[in-house]
């Protein structure tokens, strides 16, 4: 049970350095009142103190990792942008939805202004002159609570014109989709901010740092991403960078889900913890609910390559979770316990990307469709080994290659490292596969048991039963 | 008369003058005429069309890709339940299965009293409170089977009305930039300096 | 002695900075930056399989089956071919293993949900999926589940199908809407597995150039009405040709099965029509092969036209002739017409009138556009006008008139290559991309150039780069003398511009140039009918001239109908005009004869002949040539090329352009300029004030009116609307009525009746009405010597 009745889900009691989350103990953290009370805007009063590309420097030092999925440092993508073009805009990126994740939505429901605070250091740093703040449709008390916040900060100044006295002046509009998960993708979401169906534009050779919101430079950053530049600002790169490993500096949230004890959102000290600490630690999930034992976990979101028990003790460090066979991505841990029904669990995220498919890439739109009817097929006792084979076929077709796994001992295989190639522009393709492939390639025998046997046809002799 | 009423033209103006181009308020403009009329009308779509420059079919093809749109007449209370894998792992099935009896609808059905539409829906992110549920995106954690007949009955009777506004309201609360405060929208094509604190420095 | 190796004489070559080496499956490929790959491969002969790109839309990079092995620098990796830019280095392999994966992969899907209806679709022997399911698929198709199914087809226009279970969702259609013809009216619909393509209900794709979405269909998806079920592709015979439904000179292919004509294709023509056709050019094919042409000869007797053979028509024509000679000479006889054939048929038909007649009143312009002399100004080619820093619009509404010009300037200036500075009597397809839109009165252009003349942003904008105006008639209701002015207003202002005719009629810049133009003291059409109508004329031949039809002043053209003492007229069809003719000679159509057409940039193109003559009907030149035998003539014309070497003999301009250049010219000839001639005189009057309460008339016409080509073509005929009067809504209450109503309109010639339309591209204190639209007959109201038409509406 969560201590803090008014963050469901959220339920870190952890004696640790909380850079994003340290407002969530209040009932009140949304309103300006307590950020102010609790050192609100202290970062951005510090920030405006320096030069913008002093700011962007320190950022950049402390290399803070891109928190949707890609982990690209947020101070690199700031410089991408090419010299010289102008207007740069800021779309930040709150349309969480990947499978297993919760975080983007508790930041923005608790502590709007943390979000608030960070779009403008980063538009004072990168000189951005326009900042849409995105926010999934689905998420009415996100989009109530940032609005209000967003009225507040206008009201007392923090943002629009000539900000706390300054020449630093920037609006920043909310926006809210309507359901669409591969608007999640960058440039879907750009698509979809400019009124159009949200179909991802095909990135190299254009960058949205390049060509993004109406053709110039934008920056998308994701919300929990931009939620550390208040702390960061307040308390230096070196404070944060003293938090976390080297290449993987400060804190994460992760939201674990599924068969553990304690499932909920913390914020765990970037790059050394374990998932065997997150899954069984006492201060987090305790361990897999009574009676019952780890059967394999989804490390990084439904789009991840599962693990198995053997990768437990691997950190959360993109650096050896890749060379392991999968991603951090998004810090959603799914976690499964022996009496999952594999095929089936499997079929749900089959199901969501097939159903997330935008329609675009002929791969990932009739792939995907195609996979999840096979599954649907296997899963309801009525599958082949030839609908086995075949699945593996269409991933080829998706993501030519060897698809990445975890090594396993009791398998016998080796680990086939992430990323993967792809026929598709974005992720939502393959990852309609990677459902498949890890749990077809994990637990080979759990579809086998499912396929259809010659005794269970049902032999009704001609006109017996009229 | 399904067109945005004169109230609702003046928040649609307001709206479309924060973006630097109209079109960009499509789906703004999408979500305000389905808090109007409870789904999205050919009308409507015509009219936002107009607002923001594009064609109908350009309107209409940007509303079909999103899941919260509806083209026709949908319950009060619009219920989606989670199937994706966490809520899965939870028993989420079971809960979709229960509302089915209770309602005596199918996933995608409404109720004949137009109460409740039912619908299977796709990861909420609420993946740690599983099974969860969305009341008109309103959420309910850790959903058991009691608490979703509940739930439905305080619905139905009313007591929840301060909640769970009707279907197509989304946020309660909307952004307002006061004028004097606003910087006003950015136009791609306007802009050819950097920002004033970029050459000159904070002052 | 020294060895001097002849390397270290020759200086390198300098090296285009533009210039991109690359390696295509071994070889190395000379390719510019910014070239895709799969262009870059397709000229080095490497083909490689797609359905979305095509080359005049933006890639999108949709359908996955361009992926080929691409090694920028990093190691081979599959990569869309249509939308990464050559790299020098690049190294590119469309045959490796896994590109082969790739490919059949993708064909595979595709085909899974494809309903495989080959046998029954239009499509079938001409299909990009299908040849590249032969040649890049698997061979087999593992897919057993049901597939999508969708009502089929669903009419998305009048004229074009949608099959959405043959859809492959390539988006070509849809781009082709939006980016190309700027009829954003077709877009997919729903997401995923579910997308498919649709119109917004009850608004149907009702764009000028819905055909070409049929021709780019890489499936069999899109079908067009008049070609469905009619033939199979390999049945069709065809040859090169060009349109010549408006003055463009679109290049098209002709196919025809059994004699029969059944469909033209665009032939992707860089400098003129990149592809595309109008729909009037595409379906007006039609009209050939109507129950209502006209089949041979008829000579007027006592009780009316009887059937004549062509030796006695030819006769009865050549007596008229004589007659009308020996009753007022040569110059009581007024040749009229010839815009509408070949420029064989025009210059057979100018010899007829000059020489042989004698007369020098022989004229191609039927009284609706300028002054013939200003194609002796530096002309611009439609390349120069789509890429000039300023394109000046003093010119008819190019979408209904000169539709792929309207598209080649759309696309200059979207992709901001040009900034258009448009005068009109009323808004126009482009004043959506004009940078600046004047809206002038009709009468008042000359003020309205000279006050964007005094606009400093605007004289900037003249003075950034090259300035092209296109120059035709925006009104049929006024003289040609204010747009006239204007143009030379413009042009003076900016020396060193070029001038682009837009001129509507088929072959108009073909006719005046090969010599349907008057000599010295003759009369042009408009004094010609003028002469008629005062009893001054003794012989009117009219060469696919339909005066009562096409001439803006009807009241005058009737009276010179009735005032003419003899007329001969050749026509495809028993026009109003023809109606009246003492002789008609049954001529044949276009398809029906080979020859050269010009175009408004004085690009000569071939004409060919891809069905035998309906009837027993002759191509103009041939009926010129034989009349002239008759009046003691002889041209000695055998073949078509006779008269083709015969203009390059005689005509200016036309040296360079003789039957075997034109066999190698992909893009046609330039003619050179005309020989130098007098400025025409203009018609001077003075511009009334208008009564407050009148409306100052605006007549242009519209891409579907009564035309003989569009109404005897079923497919496009019942897309031309009735006249009807068009408002500004804000001018309807000074009439005192509403959209629809139905209200009486005068000038000083007659009083008309007709609905009315709200429409805010008109300009207030005008009212625009369609030219030549069935109903009311605008052409009732306008005085051709009038400076300008002023109307009174008044409440039916």
């Amino acid at each position: 049970m969560s201590r803090y009745a008014w963050a469901p889900g959220y339920t870190d009691d952890g004696d640790r350095p909380k850079i994003v989350t340290s407002r969530f103990q209040y009932e009140d953290g949304y309103t300006l009142d307590r950020y102010l009370a609790t050192g609100g805007y202290v970062g951005l009063r510090a920030a405006l103190g320096r030069t913008p590309s002093e700011v962007h420097d320190e950022v950049k030092s402390a290399t803070v990792l891109g928190r949707g999925g890609a982990g690209f440092p947020a101070g690199t993508k700031w410089g991408l942008t090419p010299q010289g073009v102008w207007p740069r805009y800021l779309v930040v990126n709150g349309d969480e939805s990947e499978p297993g994740t919760y975080k983007d939505r508790l930041l923005m429901e608790r502590d709007p202004h943390q979000l608030i605070e960070g779009c403008l250091i980063a538009s004072y740093a990168a000189g951005l002159s326009q900042v849409f703040l995105y926010i999934r449709g689905e998420m009415a008390l996100a989009q109530e609570r940032v609005a209000a916040a967003l009225n507040e900060a206008y009201a007392a100044g923090y943002i629009g014109k000539n900000i706390l006295g300054t020449n630093f002046s920037i609006d920043i509009v909310l926006h809210w989709g309507a359901g669409a998960y591969v608007v999640g993708e960058e440039t879907a979401l750009i698509e979809s901010l400019e009124g159009n169906r949200g179909m991802p534009r095909l990135k190299p050779p254009f960058f949205p740092a390049a060509i993004g919101l109406y053709g110039k430079p934008t920056i998308v950053n994701n919300v929990e991403t931009l939620s550390n530049l208040p702390w960061l600002l307040t308390n230096g790169a070196a404070a944060y960078t003293a938090i976390g490993t080297e290449t993987s500096p400060g804190t994460r949230i992760i939201a674990v889900s599924g068969h553990v004890k304690r499932p909920g959102v913390y914020e765990i000290i970037n790059g050394s913890t374990t998932f065997r600490d997150v899954i069984y630690g006492e201060e987090f999930c305790q361990g897999i609910r009574d009676g019952h034992e780890l059967k394999a976990f989804i490390p990084g979101g439904g789009s991840a390559p599962w693990f198995l028990p053997d990768q437990l003790d691997l950190p959360f460090e993109a650096k050896m979770v890749g060379p392991a066979g999968s991603m951090l991505g998004s810090g959603a841990i799914m976690v499964m316990d022996e009496t999952t029904d594999i095929p089936a669990m499997a079929l749900t995220l089959v199901r969501f990307y097939a159903h997330e498919s935008c329609g675009k890439c002929v791969p990932c739109r009739e792939g995907g469709t195609w996979l999840m009817r096979i599954m649907e097929r296997v899963v309801a006792g009525r599958g082949t080994q030839r609908d086995l084979d075949q699945m593996l076929e269409i991933g080829q077709s998706i993501t030519p290659g060897q698809y990445p796994h975890a090594a396993s001992e009791r398998l016998g295989l080796a680990a086939a490292p992430f990323p993967f190639r792809m026929t598709t522009i974005c992720f939502v393709g393959p990852s309609a596969y990677n459902a498949v492939d890890s749990s077809l390639t994990l637990f080979p025998d759990e579809f086998q048991a499912k396929l259809m046997k010659r005794t269970s046809i049902p032999v009704t002799a001609v006109g017996a039963d009229s | 008369m399904t067109r945005l009423n004169e109230a609702n033209v003046i928040i649609a103006k307001e709206i479309i003058g924060r973006y630097p181009k109209a079109r960009s308020a499509t789906i703004p403009l999408l979500h305000l005429s389905q808090q109007q009329n409870g789904y999205v009308t050919n009308e409507a779509m015509v009219q936002i069309a107009e607002m923001v420059g594009a064609t109908s079919a350009e309107v209409l093809g940007t509303a079909t890709f999103y899941e919260m749109f509806k083209f026709e007449p949908v319950g009060k209370y619009l219920v989606n339940i989670c199937g994706t894998l966490s809520c899965a792992l939870m028993g989420s099935e079971t809960l979709l299965h229960h509302a089915e009896g209770k309602l005596g609808v199918k996933a995608g059905g409404t109720t004949e009293d137009g109460l409740f539409t039912l619908e299977r829906a796709e990861c909420q992110a609420a993946c740690t409170e599983a099974p969860c549920l969305q009341v008109n995106y309103r959420y309910r954690y850790k959903v058991t089977t009691a608490e979703l007949d509940q739930l439905l009955d305080d619905l139905a009777a009313g007591r929840l009305d301060g909640e769970v506004p009707p279907h197509g309201t989304v946020a309660r609360v909307r952004q307002h930039i006061p004028a004097d405060k606003a910087v006003g929208p950015v136009p791609p094509d306007a802009v050819v300096a950097p920002p004033a604190w970029i050459t000159e420095g904070a002052k | 002695m020294t060895d001097i190796s002849p390397a270290e004489e020759v200086e390198a070559p300098p090296v285009d900075p533009n210039e991109v080496r690359l390696t295509i499956n071994g070889h190395e490929v000379v390719s510019t930056k910014g070239e895709m790959v799969i262009a870059a491969a397709a000229r080095a002969g490497d083909y490689i399989p797609h359905f979305c790109y095509h080359p005049r839309l933006e890639p999108v990079g949709m359908c996955r089956m361009c992926m080929v092995d691409i090694d920028g620098g990093r190691g081979p990796m599959l990569q869309p071919a249509c939308m990464v830019p050559v790299s020098p280095g690049m190294k590119v392999d469309t045959g490796s293993p896994a590109t082969k994966r790739a490919q059949e992969g993708i064909i595979e899907l595709l085909l899974a949900n494809h309903p495989l209806d080959c046998p029954v679709c239009d499509k079938g022997g001409e299909c990009p999926l299908q040849d590249q399911s032969f040649s890049h698929g698997p061979g087999e198709s593992r897919y057993v589940e049901e597939k999508r199914h969708y009502e089929k087809p669903i009419a998305i226009s009048d004229i074009v199908f949608l099959d959405r279970e043959r859809c492959i969702l390539c988006d070509r259609c849809t781009r082709f809407a939006d980016e190309v013809a700027g009829d954003a009216l077709i877009q997919f619909n729903s997401r995923g597995n579910n997308t498919h393509i649709t119109t917004f209900p009850d608004e149907p794709f009702a764009s000028y150039f819905s055909g070409n979405t049929v021709q780019i269909c890489p499936v069999g998806a899109l079908t067009a009405k008049p070609y469905r079920f009619k033939a199979r592709p390999w049945d069709l015979a065809q040859q090169e040709s060009t349109c010549t439904t408006c003055a463009v000179g679109c290049r098209t292919v002709v196919q025809s099965s059994h004699d029969e004509l059944l469909r033209y294709m665009g032939v992707d023509s860089d400098p003129v029509n990149h592809g595309w056709l109008c729909d009037r050019g595409r379906f007006n094919f039609e009209s050939v092969k109507s129950a209502d042409r006209l089949l041979q000869p008829l000579v007027r007797q006592a009780d009316g036209f009887q059937p004549a053979t062509w030796s006695a028509a030819l006769a009865e024509a050549a007596s008229l002739i004589l007659e009308a000679k020996a009753a007022g000479g040569p110059k009581s006889i007024a040749v009229i017409g010839g815009a509408r054939g070949t420029n064989e048929d025009a210059f057979a038909w100018s010899r007829l009138g000059h020489e042989v007649i004698g007369t020098p009143n022989v004229y191609s312009q039927m009284g609706d556009g300028l002054p013939a002399d200003l194609l002796l100004l530096d002309r611009a080619t439609i390349d120069q006008a789509a890429s000039a820093t300023t394109i000046v619009l003093l010119a008819p509404d190019l979408k209904e008139e000169l539709p792929i010009l309207y598209l080649r300037l759309r696309e200059a200036a979207e992709k901001k290559r040009s900034r258009i500075i448009e005068f009109a009597p009323k808004q126009s397809g482009l004043t959506r991309n004009a940078w600046r839109h004047f809206a002038y009165e009709p009468g008042t252009q000359v003020a309205a150039v000279e006050k964007a003349l005094a606009d400093p942003e605007i004289a900037a904008q003249f003075a950034k780069g090259s300035v092209v105006v296109v120059a035709g008639r925006g009104n049929l209701a006024e003289t040609s003398t204010a747009t006239v002015r204007a143009i030379r207003t413009v042009l003076a202002a900016n020396p060193g511009s070029r001038i682009l005719p837009a001129f509507r009629r088929g072959n108009v810049v073909g006719a005046l140039q090969v010599g349907m133009r008057t000599a010295d003291g003759g009369l042009d059409t408009r004094a010609a009918l003028q002469a008629a109508a005062d009893g001054k004329i003794e012989c009117l031949v009219l060469v696919g001239a339909d005066p009562l039809t096409d001439f803006p002043d009807t009241d005058l053209a009737r009276r010179a109908l009735a005032g003419a003492r003899r007329i001969v007229a050749v026509d495809t069809f028993l026009t109003p005009s023809a109606l009246l003719a003492n002789v008609v000679l049954a001529a044949s159509a276009y398809a029906e004869k080979s020859g050269t057409t010009t175009n408004i940039e004085g690009r000569v193109t071939t004409v060919a002949q891809q069905v035998n003559p309906a009837g027993n009907t002759r191509a103009d030149w041939m009926i010129a040539a034989e009349l002239a035998l008759d009046l003691g003539g002889d041209f000695a014309y055998e073949t078509i090329d006779d008269v083709t070497a015969d203009i390059a003999w005689h005509v200016a301009g036309h040296e360079a352009i003789t039957p075997e250049a034109l066999a190698t010219a992909k893009d046609g000839i330039i003619a050179g300029l005309l020989p130098a001639m007098a400025q025409a005189k203009l018609l001077e009057a003075v511009i009334p004030e208008r009564n407050s309460y009148d409306f100052r008339l605006v007549v242009s016409r519209t891409m579907y009116d009564q035309a003989t080509g569009t109404a005897n073509s079923p497919s496009l005929a019942h897309l031309a609307t009735q006249t009807m009067v068009h408002l500004h809504p804000l001018d309807l209450g000074k009439v005192g009525t509403t959209e629809g109503a139905t209200v009486k309109m005068s000038s000083t010639r007659a009083t008309i009746v007709l609905n009315v339309v709200a429409d805010p591209a008109v300009l207030r204190g005008t009212a625009w009405v369609p030219f030549n639209h069935s109903g009311a007959n605008v052409g009732d109201l306008i005085d051709c010597t009038a400076a300008v038409n002023d109307v009174r509406i008044e409440n039916l």
